[in-house]
């Protein structure tokens, strides 16, 4: 896209958006939010960027191939699972540090927010994709 | 039993699976020696089986039962009793010398390691399947022999016959692995037990219950096909495309014998039956006389041992299908007296192979002088099958006589008629390669090597060695067989008698008197066999064929009618259905919704619902696909705001997101397929499409309407506000949900996203290729190619 001002923006408006959904994603087991919410902006921030400067820009920003993120969260969300093996829980329980702040689920909703934010920019940043390889 | 004991069966019943493992590393290393080594293990199994006759002799079963699946009441447990120790003992002793044998005939070949491995699974596997004693452990071992199997039989794997035999051994025995797991299903409901040695016990109520029918014909079903009895006789006579060894491994003491295994474990339980009695009877003598007659008329070697396998099988299922404890000690000793014929002549025929280079029978002649140690086997095999007093054979011919006095004429006359055949047979394999003058031969004529004739020896002196002690064979090995298939105690009668008052004396002397004039017209009958098969233009082999061609050229069918390649065709056929599913159960089962009362909402409510109405009628009447896109966009806008408005900011939230990025998603899509900007379509297509989108949408409206008709349950919801906090220390009760309380179905779902986005990914990254148009796409034409 070949707006300047958009180019401009786009840097800014990604590092906004990606806060904000690091900060939905926190404060959504007391208030509207969550971790599936929070990738989807963070995976909206992604398509912005690559909209103004180009998947390359966008892969290089990510580092890993974003389906690796995907993976990850939904890793994260198992391995969060397991940790009640330790205290003879079921799968799953959830566990929370003193003062009941994070914990289980809080990890939890880590890993549903990297699984959507990994699978949504894969898709987006593929379809993008044209002749820039992959 | 002492507990020590447990572990000893177990060693039993998986030391050939050890052996599996080992056989490959054990052949490389060390040479020659391999088939020495290696024939340690079944031998030793052989002995340690043997040291268990007295117990089984004297009555007792050996039971170990280890938990499987416990919470299903599943364990793998085995029973030793003198059927299953009958069978064990032919599986190993057989077996032994087999590994020995084929260690020999492959010296050399890279491929031995491989062959000793298979071989041992499936001796496993067989000593699994008649030492098992749930019917779950039955079947697994069951499917367990047609497996390896196959993996015997498609040896040569490069040959194309090999290749077709295998795979229709393997679908013909799969299809009685079928069978018989839906039997052994029936019989748990029927009885509420897995335990084969359990299961006697309820044969007074089974023969009540209406299930038994179904049940006898499921497993006799399973039987028929793994014993090749007619009509399932084919796969085995083309299982001969099979390495010598496994020719007579499969064919004297394992594979098909699993069924006549099977039939005699399921006699004291659903036997007796006249269903069962006509099923075994009938199907047995046909098979009995056709694998004799069709015998007759093979030239080959392997061929007209294969076809006699035939008919002995059919001869025991007719026996099983007689029932009584005579027809169980005929059944018991003409087994045996089988088996050890039928290895000793299949390896003697591997050996004259080897040594000549040609098996057929009339290319043969005099090798009495250059295979005497071959020929002295051969004399005593073919004596036995014979049925010349005092052989096994004879032995067991007797009982079979004696026992088929309780039977009716046309039986009697097929036994007469089969035995005859049979015995004309052994004449013909005996004199026709042996005696007479030297043929000359592609190969000179040498005896075979020791380890090579050493088996063919032992079965035959075995077969002989019985005369010694006659009554001990009967009370030690036969009558515990013969027990275990009628379910009570048998008194063995067997002796070294010739009594030419009763009847099975006669009948003796009839088959001699027939099979004598079968071979001395052999040619003769041969040619009038070969002349009558020659009319025959479809016969079972081939039938199988057109069996299976259909299926695949159903399959095809069935391929190019669903999977055709039309996306368009794909998403109408879907939403037909979603049509289907919203529609028909509203109109069947619970009728209309009522028309709902007409909403009070404030102006800027009204506002939303209008901007959602004019963006999805912009969508309908949108000439560019950007702009119908954009629309889409709005509209879903319009209900997350709505969400928004009625108390539901976490969904309308995610919907707002969710909005924004499928306009993305759908705008890249149209670029990256390069769609042209329009969307041109003939009326046609509008009509049906539109009206399929209206039925749709308007089967989701009446659905929520009639949701919402019915009274609000706030059980969950109660549940969730009270313990959203205590419990999960969260106030977004949605989230709570997601993360703490669902938090494995939330799992599962991210699960899913991120399979769909690999699928998506592997979908986009796929480099176009020519599309092949379905009708040019060939099912496979020749039976070759099928089964590679």
């Amino acid at each position: 896209m070949n707006s300047l001002i958009f180019r401009t923006m786009a840097p800014m408006l990604a590092i906004a958006m990606v806060l904000f959904s690091i900060f939905i994603l926190l404060r959504g087991h007391n208030a509207p939010g969550g971790g599936f919410i929070g990738g989807l902006i963070a995976a909206a921030a992604a398509a912005i960027y690559a909209m103004a400067h180009g998947v390359g820009a966008v892969r290089r920003a990510l580092r890993f191939n974003p389906i690796v993120f995907a993976g990850f969260g939904v890793f994260l969300a198992a391995a969060a699972g397991l940790a009640s093996i330790a205290f003879a829980r079921p799968f799953l329980t959830g566990l929370w540090l003193p003062g009941n702040v994070f914990g289980v689920p809080g990890l939890f909703d880590i890993g549903v927010y990297f699984a959507v934010f990994g699978t949504l920019s894969a898709i987006a940043l593929a379809l993008e994709d044209e002749g820039e390889g992959s | 039993m002492e507990l020590s004991f447990d572990v000893f069966a177990i060693l039993l019943t998986f030391a050939p699976f050890a052996a599996a493992a080992l056989a490959p590393l054990v052949s490389r290393e060390t040479g020659p020696a391999a088939g020495w080594i290696m024939a340690i293990i079944p031998a030793g199994l052989f002995a340690a089986f043997l040291s268990l006759t007295d117990e089984a002799a004297a009555g007792q079963t050996v039971r170990v039962a280890i938990d499987w699946v416990p919470a299903l009441g599943l364990n793998l447990s085995l029973r030793i009793d003198g059927l299953s120790l009958c069978f064990a003992l032919l599986i190993t002793g057989i077996g032994a010398i087999i590994i020995l044998y084929a260690s020999r005939y492959l010296a050399g070949d890279a491929r031995r390691g491989r062959f000793l491995a298979v071989m041992f699974l499936f001796m496993g596997a067989m000593l699994g399947l008649v030492l098992a004693d749930s019917m779950v452990a039955l079947f697994a071992f069951w499917e367990l022999t047609s497996v390896t199997s196959f993996l015997l039989i498609g040896f040569d794997r490069e040959r194309v016959e090999a290749r077709r035999a295998a795979f229709q051994a393997l679908v013909v025995t799969g299809i009685g692995g079928l069978a018989l797991l839906a039997g052994g299903v029936l019989l748990h409901l029927a009885t509420g037990s897995w335990d084969l040695g359990r299961l006697a016990a309820f044969a007074g109520p089974l023969s009540q219950d209406a299930a038994l029918p179904w049940i006898t014909i499921f497993i006799v079903l399973a039987a028929f096909t793994k014993s090749a009895q007619l009509p399932f006789h084919f796969w085995l006579p083309n299982a001969m495309e099979a390495p010598v060894p496994v020719s007579a491994y499969l064919h004297s003491a394992t594979m098909v014998q699993g069924g006549v295994y099977l039939l005699a474990r399921m006699s004291p339980v659903i036997g007796g039956s006249q269903l069962w009695t006509i099923l075994l009877t009938l199907f047995g003598g046909a098979t009995l006389l056709w694998g004799a007659l069709v015998a007759l008329r093979q030239t080959d070697l392997k061929q007209m041992l294969a076809q006699t396998t035939l008919a002995s099988l059919g001869l025991m299922v007719l026996l099983l299908g007689i029932g009584g404890a005579g027809a169980a000690m005929a059944v018991a000793g003409y087994l045996v007296a089988h088996a050890l014929y039928k290895a000793a002549l299949f390896l003697i025929a591997g050996s004259i192979e080897t040594s000549t280079g040609t098996r057929d029978i009339t290319a043969l002649g005099g090798l009495r002088d250059a295979m005497t140690i071959s020929f002295i086997s051969a004399a005593l095999a073919a004596l036995s099958m014979f049925g010349l007093p005092p052989f096994l054979g004879w032995l067991a011919k007797e009982e079979i006589y004696s026992a088929a006095g309780a039977i009716g004429p046309i039986a009697m006359a097929a036994l007469v008629l089969g035995n005859a055949l049979l015995a004309a047979i052994a004449l013909s394999l005996l004199i026709r390669p042996f005696f007479g003058p030297l043929k000359p031969t592609p190969q000179a004529p040498a005896e075979a090597p020791f380890s090579r004739w050493l088996g063919p020896a032992l079965f035959g002196l075995l077969g002989f060695s019985v005369v010694f002690s006659v009554a001990g064979l009967g009370e030690v090995l036969l009558a515990p067989f013969a027990a275990s298939v009628t379910g009570s105690a048998v008194e063995s009668h067997l002796a070294l008698t010739l009594d030419p008052s009763g009847l099975p004396f006669w009948l003796t002397i009839l088959t001699w008197l027939i099979a004598g004039l079968l071979f001395w017209q052999a040619d003769t009958v041969r040619a009038a066999l070969i002349a009558a098969e020659r009319r025959l233009v479809w016969s079972w082999d081939r039938g199988f064929d057109q069996a299976y061609f259909a299926l695949v050229r159903f399959a095809a069918l069935v391929t190019r009618l669903l999977h055709h390649g039309r996306l368009e065709l794909y998403v109408g056929t879907l939403f037909a259905m979603l049509a289907l599913i919203l529609l028909v159960p509203l109109a069947t089962m619970s009728g209309w919704p009522a028309l709902p009362a007409w909403p009070s909402l404030r102006l800027y409510e009204w506002a939303v619902v209008a901007m959602g109405i004019v963006g999805i009628v912009m969508v309908v009447i949108a000439r560019s696909r950007l702009f119908a896109i954009v629309a889409l966009g709005v509209q879903g806008l319009a209900v997350a705001l709505l969400f928004l408005l009625f108390g539901a900011p976490d969904l309308g939230f995610t919907q707002l997101m969710v909005e924004i990025l499928s306009v993305v998603i759908l705008t890249l899509v149209m670029t990256r397929l390069r769609l042209s900007a329009n969307d041109p379509r003939p009326y046609e297509d509008l009509a049906r499409d539109g009206s399929l989108a209206l039925v749709c949408g308007g089967g989701v409206t009446l659905l929520l309407l009639k949701i919402l008709e019915a009274p609000f349950n706030h059980r969950l919801g109660d549940f969730f506000a009270q313990n959203s906090v205590p419990l999960a220390h969260g106030r977004n009760i949605v989230n709570v949900i997601l993360v703490d309380f669902r938090g494995l179905d939330t799992l599962g779902e991210i699960a899913v996203v991120m399979t769909a986005g690999i699928a998506i990914l592997a979908l986009i990254r796929r480099q176009p290729k020519p599309v092949v148009p379905a009708k040019t796409r060939r099912a496979p034409r020749k039976s070759a190619e099928a089964p590679a």
